[in-house]
């Protein structure tokens, strides 16, 4: 089975899985191909792969990794 | 207060006083700020919570910090804080918060360029979570690098107006120096370092860090800081939105203060109402 560690914790997917299909599970929210929510508003979601951004406009066209190491960070409550 | 330290900006007669203070606004990287308090998220118990203090703080740029994605926290509406601050129109400043290495406040940097579209970061690089003080080398090795890859970098550092200054020459487009140490409620520990990185500095200066009542935030404001930054004050408060409120007024009389010119310190009294003239009682 396909695993990547996803925030820090083991995470199974299905082959071909793309970034951009993670991110919106995660959220709950539609994307648009070009990585904005399809709701209009501002989704406020970064990824980090294997220690570099992925840019919100290559996440539909990024697949997942075996053993890939994500990221995905937004703004909380701090500072 | 030594007078050659202080930034002389104050308006010269009344007809440009009014204007002056209407229009008033804090510039930074050409965006006018309608107010001078800018406020810090944590610490406060309730999402609910924070955001009646922060309307009521007035603040029109307010600081987050950058975590992982989690979907019982972050994730549902009701937690999500970037949807708070623009539902607010309150402008958000990332911070690179629990950083300890120049990498580690790049990659944070870069992480919430993306997520929040700005290009602003509040730059944090602390040296041991002890002290939760700057790590004065960190920091210039990380201001160098954001300012290289564009971005506009809040660089929140010791009271040291050496590094304030090596910090502007750098490229930071403002100087953050602490007035005690984060959570602390010491107020301005240094008022005399804090002045000398006024009067010396060409962009704009926000005290953060320390801060404890109002009177510290106003106090900022008369030393000639451009702004204030506060966080803990305001959301460990036994009142919160009362507390916002009060660092909203100490601020705005704070620059009031600076503008309007202090009468000088004296040794002797000196009497308010004329000798002459008085009733044989």
């Amino acid at each position: 089975m396909s695993t990547i560690q996803l925030n820090g914790a083991p995470h199974h997917y299905d082959a071909g899985t793309t970034v951009a299909q993670l991110v919106s599970a995660m959220t709950g929210r539609a994307l648009l191909p070009s990585g904005q929510a399809a709701d209009g508003g501002r989704l406020g979601v970064a990824v980090a792969r294997n220690a570099g951004i992925v840019p919100r406009s290559q996440w539909s066209a990024t697949a997942l990794e075996h053993n890939d190491d994500l990221e995905i960070v937004t703004a909380v409550q701090g500072g | 207060m030594t007078e050659s330290l202080v930034r002389n900006d104050a308006p010269v007669n009344d007809a440009v006083s009014h204007d002056a203070l209407v229009n008033d606004a804090l510039v930074i990287d050409g965006v006018a700020l309608g107010s001078r308090l800018i406020m810090g998220t944590g610490g406060a118990p309730s999402l609910a919570g924070l955001g009646a203090a922060l309307i009521a703080s007035g603040t029109e740029l307010t600081t987050v910090a950058m975590r992982r994605y989690s979907v019982d926290g972050a994730g549902s509406a009701d937690t999500n804080l970037f949807a708070l601050l623009l539902e607010n129109n309150i402008k958000v400043l990332p911070n690179t918060a629990g950083c300890f290495t120049a990498r580690e406040a790049v990659m944070t940097a870069e992480l919430a360029r993306e997520a929040l579209e700005t290009d602003w970061v509040k730059l944090e690089v602390i040296a041991d979570e002890h002290t939760l003080l700057p790590d004065a080398l960190e920091l210039v090795e990380a201001t160098e690098q954001l300012v290289n890859r564009g971005f506009k970098v809040f660089a929140y550092t010791n009271d040291d107006p050496v590094l304030a200054l090596r910090l502007e020459h750098l490229g930071a487009a403002a100087v953050m120096p602490l007035g005690a140490p984060i959570g602390t409620g010491l107020g301005i520990l240094n008022p005399h370092n804090i002045e000398l990185i006024v009067a010396r500095a060409s962009i704009p200066v926000v005290l953060d860090a320390g801060i404890g009542t109002a009177s510290d935030a106003a106090l900022a404001m008369e030393l000639g800081c451009d702004a204030v930054l506060l966080a803990t004050a305001v959301t460990r408060a036994q009142n919160p939105v009362l507390m916002a409120k009060a660092f909203k007024h100490a601020v705005i009389g704070g620059r009031l203060a600076a503008q309007g010119g202090r009468i000088p310190k004296r040794q002797h009294a000196l009497a308010s109402s004329a000798m002459e003239g008085r009733p044989d009682v």
